[in-house]
């Protein structure tokens, strides 16, 4: 069948279940009750301390067919998720379903244990590295989950990813459970992605290499959530975790296209006080956040708040007033982690807060505007972040769906050009976001609305924009390389992508090795 | 004119380039290609035929092309290609132009 953007998926994939087709961003609705977890006790002063991993494998017990979850605030430092899935292979345990936010090259060791069959399943909103190549290659028989931050956050809320185990990648915890993310040897910041597995998981896992005297302070996950404490001798490499101060690009290119993307912004009278914003951490995304930044200096505006992943660069903005609020799920480098530390403004969320659409009302819906990247945009806006120009998995949603869909103007920032591949195609090879989410495309070039906003088209144009028919982008970018040919891949599912409701909005197919 | 004399190397493996070798080979045997791209899927036949259509404009019948590709234009292409024949004694200067 075909979803509402044109999209052949099947009504059934063996592996993942009955395809509920994406039928717009905001269309399908919530029909069922929040799942709950067993109601637990424990008795006055009994210990959470467990001696080792493997006595936590056994008291809790973990079986076969189980599906475990971890968070990926340590990125391609964390040492978590390696260490559990050795004891599990270490003790004979096959066939779980591994629920880790995002996935990065430090966890290739998940490939072994695919093909000795401990791991037959994985869910994630984000994977790189030699996991990613070898899962495109075909090689588990279920398809990969691929959800957005939000998204996984509702699935968790909604029963849908049932979690028998969360392990949680403690930077700081005390010997009850208490938990956060701004002390310790391996301090990262907000630990917000792991909020919905702490409150919705059967059996919740703190596994720490700094334990802290009881109290702990600040909590991030409470000690009414945590059944276990695990000290371990290192959770994973600091260098690893976070990075140094996250530079503005040097690119001039990538400078370009975020001076006109600042110019869209102010074009769009978004440019005033209690203006809110997010952006990401990388090139031209993170250099408009600096032009976004001279513009709120020169008419002295005060901003409401930025969200997301936190740079330095926003701490910097905090600091010097021109945001009142960061609203953190992540932090990306030191300053980001010291800040939220230290800073009452520096506020940590949780993935449902930020992002999920089944419940009351997340962050992003409150967002004036969002920066975002492109691997493919085609000409009717729908954005690939998940393959690359070669089919294979390289990325993921991550909050990119999320934010599209709450932001009033969403921005997709992206060279017309990426060596000689086109950005803007007829049909992408992936859809991740769906284009109706996305207002505008700032390339180098020119800029190109969506037709659905006519009122912004006519804004820009009045500001002196480059504006251009995405059509036209896409004949002067084939003018300059030539029309590239599309890529073929296979029948084989290797991976759904899951919209932030729930519903199949494309599928990924294995490509030839 | 027409025949290469020598081994010989145009172009770098920096993004955006090509780095094309072009070395003799017998009367006869024809011409050789041998390519790798990061862009093979989408742009592979298409390098192919203007690395063919290059040679034959300068009227070779025999050569051994090897070309690893990292993205470049078609005009760069046929740039590194030329320069690669130059060096190799197949085209001169004059010709180029």
């Amino acid at each position: 069948m075909k979803n509402i953007i044109n999209r052949e998926i099947p009504e059934f994939v063996e592996g993942y279940g009955k395809v509920i087709p994406f039928a717009g961003a905001f269309t399908t609705l919530p029909d069922m009750q929040r799942q709950a977890p067993k109601v637990k006790t424990i008795k006055p002063h009994q210990s959470k301390l467990v001696a080792s991993l493997e006595r936590v494998f056994k008291d809790i017990p973990v079986q076969n067919g189980m599906t475990l979850s971890f968070h990926h605030h340590f990125r391609n430092g964390d040492g978590v998720v390696n260490m559990v899935l050795e004891t599990a292979a270490k003790l004979g345990i096959k066939d779980l379903k591994i629920a880790l936010s995002s996935i990065f090259p430090v966890h290739a060791p998940l490939v072994e244990h695919i093909k000795n069959g401990v791991v037959t399943a994985l869910d994630t909103n984000y994977m790189s590295g030699p996991v990613a190549q070898a899962v495109s290659l075909g090689i588990l028989a279920k398809p990969v989950v691929l959800r957005t931050h939000g998204g996984r956050a509702r699935a968790i809320e909604c029963g849908q990813l049932k979690i028998d185990v969360a392990f949680i990648a403690a930077p700081a915890a005390d010997e009850y459970g208490n938990i956060n993310g701004v002390q310790g040897t391996a301090a990262c910041g907000s630990l917000g992605y792991a909020f919905p597995d702490a409150q919705y998981a059967e059996h919740v896992v703190a596994i720490t290499d700094c334990i802290f005297e009881y109290p702990l302070a600040p909590v991030s996950i409470p000690q009414t959530r945590v059944d276990y404490v695990v000290k371990v001798d290192s959770v994973g490499d600091p260098k690893g975790i976070v990075s140094g101060t996250t530079r503005i690009t040097k690119d001039p290119v990538g400078l370009k296209i975020a001076d006109t993307a600042a110019r869209v912004i102010q074009a769009a009278g978004l440019i005033k006080d209690g203006f809110s914003f997010q952006t990401g951490a990388g090139g031209a995304s993170l250099a408009t956040a600096h032009f976004v930044r001279q513009m709120m200096e020169q008419q002295d505006v005060t901003g409401s708040f930025a969200l997301g992943g936190i740079t330095g660069y926003m701490v910097e903005m905090l600091e010097k007033g021109l945001f009142k609020k960061l609203m953190d799920v992540q932090g990306f480098d030191l300053e980001a982690v010291q800040s939220i530390g230290l800073n009452p403004n520096h506020l940590e969320i949780g993935a449902d807060y930020y992002a999920s659409p089944f419940n009351s009302g997340c962050t992003v819906n409150m967002l004036d505007t969002v920066i975002l990247g492109a691997t493919e945009i085609d000409t009717n806006f729908n954005v690939n972040v998940v393959t690359g120009s070669d089919g294979v998995i390289m990325g993921g949603s991550g909050g990119h769906a999320d934010a599209a869909a709450g932001a009033q103007v969403t921005i997709v920032v992206a060279n017309l050009l990426r060596g000689r591949l086109p950005i803007i195609v007829d049909q992408v090879l992936t859809v991740t976001t769906p284009g109706e989410t996305i207002d505008v495309l700032v390339t180098e070039r020119g800029v190109a609305v969506n037709p659905r906003r006519d009122d912004l088209k006519a804004q820009l144009k009045a500001a002196g924009l480059p504006v251009k028919e995405i059509s036209d982008l896409k004949a002067l970018a084939e003018q300059i390389s030539g029309a590239p040919e599309a890529l073929t891949t296979g029948n084989n599912i290797v991976a759904v992508v899951e919209y932030r409701d729930g519903t199949i909005i494309d599928v990924v197919r294995q490509v030839e090795a | 004119m027409g025949t290469i004399l020598t081994t010989a190397q145009a172009g770098t493996l920096e993004s955006s380039d090509i780095m094309i070798t072009v070395a003799p080979a017998a009367e006869g045997s024809g011409i050789v290609i041998e390519l790798e791209s990061i862009v093979m899927a989408q742009y592979g036949k298409a390098i192919r035929q203007t690395l063919a259509e290059v040679l034959m404009e300068q009227g070779i019948k025999n050569a051994y092309l090897k070309a690893v590709d990292r993205g470049a234009l078609d005009c760069t292409i046929r740039a590194r290609a030329l320069a690669a024949l130059g060096r190799a004694g197949a085209v001169s200067k004059g010709e180029m132009l």
